[in-house]
């Protein structure tokens, strides 16, 4: 199997109105999940369907606007330390219901972002409503004893050596955001700095809560086997039932300025089998572009790092070049300015600096010389295809959904994408280049191989 | 893979040194799901559910028995190049042009092999499913395995290799099998070693793919917006060049090796776990009691028997979990975690434990309900999409479990007894201990 390099370039979902034509793929006839509606209850909660007939099953989830990048000082890692305990119970129902969703045959998690939490159930469409009075009950009466807290801190803990502690490339790629996103709130990790996650406390994690689970600052996402009005009756009979608990304040945060520096982030370490270059700029988000820039920096990374087709990919991978793999993303659902990345892995023999001046190379051509109708046609296809198989899945639907809307976008934006990536000039493409991927600023990050100090390993 | 830019998502993770086998296939009978059998003039046959609401057709096929068991025994790592490389030049077009027509034509086309057999997977949009069909022909017939892309890909795989070499959950999966299946291909890595990819030549490629790729070998699935005439022609544009019979080395059946403690050094901050020993064939009448079990003790939920000891109760770790994996030549029951190292020998303590107490008692009649309710209930979950259906259905055919297995199969969950799961307990988890490997620092 190759191992593609996920990348997050967000693919929309869509239904082709109309064939899509050889030659001239005819973005605008393509509009995504024409089906999908959405409303908002009276207090303030946002509701967002998308049928799917398909089988007798629904994916539930509730997406809040609040993330990593919301917590107080000191305090990095209580959104998702809140997460995990928001899976631990309430007044009505003590043990949370974990056990009841299991019972019904249905499956769950949830997942914590810089910018959202978000939690879903998916399961046989009849048991929707209960899903719904469940979840309300949670995002208003969350019930925390010391011993669960505790206990819990020490998964959290776990995880966070799981995930980071373990594994070289994450302990650089914590450095690197650090020294990327520098006075932004996306600098610490999603999952906390250690020490601060090691002294969070039951408080802690209530107040978050307090500040932000509330039901004006929610969006239900509902996708499957269910219509409008029955999500609309059940959604008012249970979460419609909220009061709406805090005075939300906006969310503002402190910017990144535009540094004129280029910054570099080294991390040697024996246990680094294989060394890794990776090179990130701080570029506007969907939320925070000019009306079509950030569709030309999607294409951007399509045209730059989106599969074996594309430019760094060729110039830097092929025929023995310097690179054994290549990739570029694109973090383009963000509620401020976020990432635009490119990682490269050097081959047997290769230094970084020859690694560097490649992907150097293949950034000025396009910002110089821009890239070719062929090629703009190419990338746009690429992601209007992505789109097009992803609307097989009524989780990726429910995700794409939730993503754009918990990160400052509406429904009327995500349905028309694909027009406005067809409005896409290779023109833009060249700017987008120019502008935003400058070869003197942003972050250069070196995973390497240190010389293990003597003793077995 | 990238960090640092993924969500964090609280669930158990299951990667385990063998390819998960999908645990029971299938789909609920409330879905409306008609497989049609569909046979091409050149006697192809596939299994056909054709669904309109989305413009998309999935087809999924595998070679069985054309995994990474036929490796050559000096060269590990064989059939997972081969997977690389099918789309890397054929017929007419080299490697670039090859996947600029995949872009062009808006086609997926992707292979993997397992331990056991040799994968495909291709998505194309409804309105000209034939450019698909004609790009996976020449993948399948006429690769080119030119040197450049031979050279790319194994600098790519090797380079993975590396990585997972410092990766305690990849070096204790490695170590486990290799334990497990001393003088067996199952005891070998499947992506290779370094030194054994590094070797792997052009004809070592072919020789696989003569071998293995078949049409007596051949499971097909297609699932999407195409019926059965349209479909029939383009099987045999897409398989009926391949030769008649697969040559498949014959591989012998083996028990895993039991009772062994391995561990291995290393310097990073939290213990690697994994163990396991015999578990049940898919053909065997008490598998399916045993794999209520094994969903009972630790089937990847947050009710499990061990996720409540291990996370819940006690914090040990973030993910624990046990699973069933009947291979086509070996059986095991297994399972796996990660824990601060000053903490292992209490987490395989109550692992073991909580296996004993499992194999002595079996489960309560309060567990086996819900277990019952859970494992009917999240049914019809497999089979949200046309690629979900289309993986359930092709397990079920390689599996030989029969076209109506997909509405039996909550009959068979059903009709289990406590007294079968106790039996199948004491059968898989009553025998000899677990060989169980630790990777971690030392002096804990």
């Amino acid at each position: 199997m190759k191992a593609p390099i996920a990348l997050s370039t967000v693919a929309a979902l869509l239904f082709a109105a109309a064939p899509v034509a050889q030659a001239e793929t005819s973005f605008a006839d393509l509009e995504i999940a024409p089906n999908a509606s959405s409303f908002s209850l009276d207090n303030g909660m946002e509701v967002v369907v998308i049928p799917d007939h398909r089988a007798p099953v629904v994916t539930h989830m509730v997406w809040y606007r609040t993330g990593a990048a919301d917590e107080g000082p000191g305090e990095s890692g209580v959104a998702h330390f809140l997460e995990h305990l928001m899976f631990k119970g309430t007044e009505a129902h003590p043990d949370g219901f974990s056990d009841v969703v299991t019972a019904l045959g249905g499956q769950e998690n949830a997942f914590t972002s810089q910018d959202y939490t978000a939690y879903y159930q998916q399961i046989a469409k009849e048991h929707l409503g209960r899903m719904m009075t469940f979840e309300a009950d949670r995002m208003a009466n969350l019930a925390l004893d010391e011993d669960e807290v505790a206990r819990e801190l020490d998964v959290v803990l776990e995880e966070r050596r799981m995930r980071v502690d373990t594994n070289p490339s994450a302990i650089l790629g914590e450095s690197f955001d650090a020294t990327l996103h520098v006075n932004s709130p996306y600098a610490d990790p999603i999952i906390g700095w250690p020490d601060e996650v090691s002294a969070l406390s039951r408080e802690a994690a209530i107040s978050y809560y307090d500040r932000f689970y509330t039901p004006e600052n929610a969006i239900l996402v509902v996708a499957g086997d269910v219509t409008v009005d029955e999500v609309r009756a059940l959604a008012e009979d249970t979460y419609g039932q909220l009061e709406s608990r805090v005075d939300l304040a906006p969310r503002t945060r402190s910017q990144t300025p535009d540094l004129t520096s280029l910054r570099t982030v080294r991390y040697a370490d024996p246990r680094v089998g294989q060394p890794s270059l990776r090179r990130g700029w701080v570029v506007p988000s969907y939320a925070t572009a000019e009306p079509g820039e950030a569709e030309a920096i999607d294409v951007l990374a399509q045209v730059l790092g989106g599969g074996s087709t594309s430019r760094l990919y060729d110039e830097l991978v092929r025929d023995g070049g310097p690179a054994t793999s290549v990739a570029a993303w694109y973090q383009s659902s963000a509620v401020d300015p976020d990432t635009f990345g490119v990682y490269a892995v050097p081959r047997d023999g290769v230094s970084f600096d020859a690694l560097e001046t490649a992907i150097e190379a293949s950034i000025t051509d396009v910002a110089e010389n821009g890239i070719s109708e062929e090629e703009l046609e190419r990338a746009k296809r690429s992601l209007v295809a992505d789109a097009l198989f992803a609307q097989d899945s009524q989780q990726r639907l429910a995700r794409i959904f939730g993503l754009a809307l918990a990160t400052g976008q509406t429904v009327e934006d995500v349905q028309e994408w694909p027009a406005r990536i067809g409005a896409v000039t290779a023109e833009d493409v060249q700017k987008a280049a120019q502008t935003h991927l400058p070869l003197d600023a942003g972050v250069i990050g070196y995973l390497e191989k240190a010389e293990a100090p003597g003793k077995d390993s | 893979m990238l960090s640092g830019f993924s969500d964090r998502i609280r669930s158990c993770l299951l990667a385990t040194g063998f390819t998960l086998a999908a645990s029971l296939g299938a789909a609920s009978s409330s879905a409306a799901l008609t497989i049609e059998p569909v046979t091409s003039p050149g006697g192809i046959t596939a299994w056909l559910v054709e669904d309109d609401t989305v413009p998309v057709v999935v087809m999924k096929f595998a070679f069985e028995g054309a995994g990474a068991v036929q490796d050559p025994e000096d060269k590990p790592g064989v059939a997972n190049l081969l997977s690389t490389l099918l789309d890397e030049g054929a017929g007419p077009y080299d490697s670039e042009a090859f996947q600029t027509e995949l872009q062009d034509r808006s086609v997926r086309l992707s292979f993997d092999s397992s331990r056991d057999s040799f994968y495909g997977d291709l998505e194309m949009l409804a309105d000209d499913p034939g450019q698909g069909i004609e790009l996976l022909r020449l993948a399948l017939t006429e690769p080119h395995f030119d040197a450049e892309p031979i050279e790319r890909m194994r600098a790519q795989i090797i380079s993975g290799i590396r990585r997972d070499q410092r990766d305690p959950s990849a070096v204790a999966s490695d170590v486990w099998s290799r334990t497990a299946y001393p003088d067996h291909p199952y005891g070998r890595p499947s992506e290779g070693t370094e030194e054994s990819v590094a070797a792997i030549e052009k004809s070592d490629l072919e020789a696989f793919k003569t071998a293995g790729f078949a049409r007596d070998n051949l499971h097909v699935v297609v699932v999407g917006a195409i019926d059965a005439e349209t479909l029939k022609p383009l099987l045999d544009d897409a398989f009926g060049d391949l030769p008649e019979t697969a040559d498949l080395k014959p591989v012998a059946d083996v028990m895993p090796v039991t009772g062994q403690t391995v561990t291995e050094t290393m310097d990073v901050p939290q213990t690697a776990v994994r163990f396991g020993g015999p578990g049940l064939a898919r053909s065997d009448p008490e598998f399916i009691p045993a794999f209520v079990m094994n969903h009972i003790l630790g089937g990847g939920t947050f009710s499990s028997r061990l996720f409540e000891e291990i996370r819940e109760k006690r914090g040990l770790a973030y993910s624990v979990y046990t699973y069933l994996a009947p291979l086509d030549h070996t059986a095991i029951f297994g399972g796996g975690t990660a824990t601060r190292a000053d903490r292992v020998d209490e987490t395989v303590r109550i692992i073991r434990e909580e296996i004993a107490r499992m194999a002595e008692e079996g489960p309560t009649e309060e567990e086996l309900s819900e277990a019952k309710a859970y494992l009917t209930g999240a049914y019809p979950l497999r089979f949200d999409s046309s690629n979900g259906i289309a993986s359930q259905l092709l397990s079920i055919q390689m599996e030989d479990l029969g076209m109506n297995y997909v509405d039996e199969r909550n009959g068979l969950i059903e009709a289990v007894t406590i007294e079968d799961v106790r039996q199948a307990a004491e059968r898989v988890l009553g025998g000899d201990a677990p060989t169980i490997v630790t990777v971690g620092p030392s002096g804990a």
